[in-house]
């Protein structure tokens, strides 16, 4: 991973920093879509030496942040069954429910396991034929062909003791909604680089058109991120409003065909709750009809669960670059990675997480020493 | 069920902090992370409990004087899965961490007692490999194994072998070394690469296997602090960052000598290994566990002379210096980015968790 190193070197940053302050003329926008992309800006240090004439606002892309409540009691209830196997990405385990996190659930004899690989959880299902085994399957265009896979493999290997507990979000129809909100400020995108890998870059464009803004494929390392902000401000300085991809190394235009063409058998598009914004028209899949035997909601009957969002929480409004983290009145003090009132708190790449983390210096003092 | 017999038997109401353990009325794996949670176990439960019974400093040994000898006196217990990895076993850390503990308050490590926990079912072959590394490493680390205990648990009640281990070292007079006495100039030293033993054991953990070469750094540390102290340096405090990593151990000290600690990112070192496997897992070297590494805060005049001590001792080689101890942000550590910006480094919640993409 030697290349890393290469998109982490100060000089070079310093020289694309030196050309986006160049170019700023103006005060500009510009929301960094993925929670990676926003842990990485807070992480380094990037927001500290753009220009102040630039305001990153952090976007939706976060898959823990954005899984609804209601889906998170699923995974409670269904992981405290006894039978079950419950696995899980690691950063699912600290999310609160209504009232308890899977950790919890664990502590008190759940059978929870993390793995790094959907696949992991089909081997243990093959290991464990007289338990139900169940994977938590979320996130973006990025983790979903994964998780289309482990479907189709087990449908493919007659393992019937395993299922999904799907909440799989897209990223366009956000953007969408995003640039629809009367509140908007936002003035260009840098978009998903991961996502564009799987996805391609088609369905950019014409957002770009409709909504007036630049949109920048950018990646995750420090150089990666200012290139995207550079070729951003460029566009906006220069007044156009294009799809360009600064991450040739990982994205192609048409994307990742295999992933699509799996995605496309074992998923429909419907619409998605995402926590803290509502329901969003086409945003999200579900198992198509030919693998419904393998959802986890139905094999499990959980519905009809009570859920119950802090009333203090502003996380929604995070989310959508509405407020800075620091701008809720509870960050700090009421809601902290301890004990987290919304996801964007709890999770790795949650805005709110990565304010707290790293950034709690540069905020008011009663703020940064709650 | 269970919440409600936990609640019968703590009264979570009657307890002083704010924010003691009310978001779990039951353990949960934080709690052993070496990180917020594990502290606040100790400061809201185990203290209050002991109560006059306790004089513990929270350090990870105590300094007690016995007819004119300072004795140095520690206790840690290992239950690290799975039980042999790259580069180490159970039975290797269980010397070593005590060794580590007691040298880690400027005590020449004497004597250890070892207490083993035995699952039902376990391989009499796999208990001697752990036995024969327990001896080798005692050996190495020029400590005599004195006295012990065996006890065995039902099968499912343990995961094969639990180890506890506890020492005695003596310290040396002139020699005053603890968290408390960290100072504004003071210049933080780490020992070497960091993060190693973390990436060996999850390098082999069931389910997150990935190709890394990375062995365990797992090491006596006595001959190494013996080296520091040789130079007559004025050495104010040495921590070996084990759970929780570098990052909870500068929060530690921090918190307790109430100082600043301002890092510069650049200068830790962190091998190429490790750095990856941290990157694929969505990890950050500095809150991942060492086992043969110490941390330094020392008197600014005496900094070079530790660190080129440090440097020709065979295990710190790739010592440096990574920051220094500030007046500013008292309790808080900084680092400052390879960029140029900066960030808090905050102590670990509880456990490191890999990220979902």
């Amino acid at each position: 991973m030697k290349y890393l190193d290469e998109f982490s070197d100060p000089d070079l940053a310093k020289k694309l920093l030196d050309q986006i302050h160049a170019a700023t003329s103006h005060r500009w926008a510009i929301m960094e879509v993925c929670g990676g992309q926003t842990h990485s800006i807070i992480r380094h240090g990037i927001d500290q030496l753009l220009p102040d004439a630039i305001e990153m606002i952090h976007g939706p892309g976060c898959p823990v942040c954005v899984t609804p409540l209601e889906v998170i009691d699923k995974a409670l209830e269904i992981a405290a069954q006894p039978g079950v196997i419950f696995c899980s990405f690691g950063d699912m385990l600290r999310v609160p429910g209504s009232e308890r996190d899977l950790f919890r659930v664990k502590s008190e004899g759940g059978d929870v396991r993390v793995v790094y690989s959907p696949l992991d959880a089909l081997t243990i299902a093959r290991e464990n034929p007289d338990r139900q085994v169940v994977f938590f399957g979320i996130g973006f265009e990025t983790t979903a062909p994964a998780n289309a896979m482990t479907v189709y493999q087990a449908k493919k290997l007659g393992i019937e003791n395993f299922s999904l507990l799907v909440s799989h979000v897209l990223v366009p129809p956000a953007i969408a909604a995003i640039m629809e909100s009367p509140s908007c400020r936002v003035q260009g995108f840098l978009a998903a680089g991961h996502v564009c890998s799987v996805m391609g870059t088609e369905e950019y464009p014409p957002l770009a058109d409709k909504y007036g803004v630049p949109m920048v494929v950018t990646g995750f390392e420090p150089l990666d991120i200012l290139e995207g902000i550079r070729r951003t401000v460029t566009q906006l300085e220069d007044g156009r409003h294009e799809l360009e991809n600064a991450y040739p190394r990982a994205v192609r235009a048409e994307g990742n065909a295999v992933a699509k063409a799996m995605l496309t058998d074992v998923f429909d598009v419907t619409d998605r709750a995402w926590r803290g914004i509502g329901v969003i028209p086409s945003s999200g899949w579900r198992l198509s009809d030919r693998y419904r035997a393998y959802d986890a909601e139905d094999r499990f009957s959980v519905s009809d669960l009570h859920t119950a969002e802090s009333s203090i929480c502003r996380s929604g409004e995070v989310l959508q670059g509405l407020i800075k983290p620091h701008e809720c009145a509870a960050f700090g003090k009421q809601c902290t990675p301890r004990n987290p009132l919304g996801a964007t708190m709890v999770s790795s790449e949650g805005a709110c997480a990565a304010y707290y983390l790293y950034r709690r210096l540069d905020l008011p003092a009663e703020v940064a020493h709650a | 069920m269970r919440e409600d017999n936990a609640a019968a038997t703590f009264d979570m109401d009657s307890w002083v902090c704010p924010m003691p353990l009310r978001d779990s009325p039951t353990i949960v794996m934080g709690h052993g992370g070496g990180g917020a949670m594990s502290g606040e176990l100790i400061e809201h439960l185990f203290l209050p409990a002991f109560g006059a019974a306790a004089d513990a400093g929270m350090g990870d040994s105590a300094v007690l004087s016995l007819g004119g000898v300072r004795l140095a006196f520690s206790t840690d217990s290992f239950v690290v899965k799975p039980l042999v990895f790259p580069g180490g076993s159970i039975g290797d850390l269980a010397v070593n961490g005590t060794v580590n503990d007691l040298a880690m308050s400027g005590a020449r490590p004497i004597a250890l007692s070892t207490a083993f926990i035995l699952e039902e079912g376990t391989a009499l072959a796999e208990i001697a490999r752990v036995a024969e590394a327990v001896g080798t490493a005692a050996l190495a680390a020029g400590v005599t194994l004195v006295t012990g205990d065996t006890k065995v648990v039902d099968s499912g009640h343990g995961d094969g072998i639990f180890i506890n281990t506890a020492g005695i070292g003596v310290v040396d007079d002139g020699v005053d070394i603890r968290p408390q006495r960290a100072r504004p100039g003071d210049v933080v030293l780490v020992s070497g690469d960091i993060g190693v033993h973390g990436v060996a054991v999850m390098s082999c953990r069931e389910g997150l296997e990935f190709g890394t070469t990375v062995c365990s750094d797992t090491a006596p540390l006595n001959g190494l602090v013996a080296a520091m102290l040789a130079t007559g340096a004025d050495v104010h405090v040495l921590r070996d960052p084990t759970r929780g990593g570098v990052a909870a151990t500068l929060n530690e000290i921090a918190g307790v000598a109430k100082v600043g600690v301002a890092l510069d990112e650049r200068k830790l070192p962190v091998p190429d290994a490790v750095r990856d496997a941290c990157g694929l897992l969505g990890l950050d070297p500095m809150y991942v566990a060492n086992e043969g590494k110490l941390v330094a805060f020392v008197a600014p005049e005496d900094a070079d002379r530790v660190l080129s001590a440090l440097r020709e001792h065979p295990l710190g080689v790739r010592a440096e210096a990574i920051g220094v101890c500030v007046e500013e942000h008292p309790g808080m550590v900084v680092a400052r980015t390879a960029l140029g910006g900066t960030r808090v480094v905050d102590l670990p919640a509880g456990e490191q968790l890999p990220r979902i993409c």
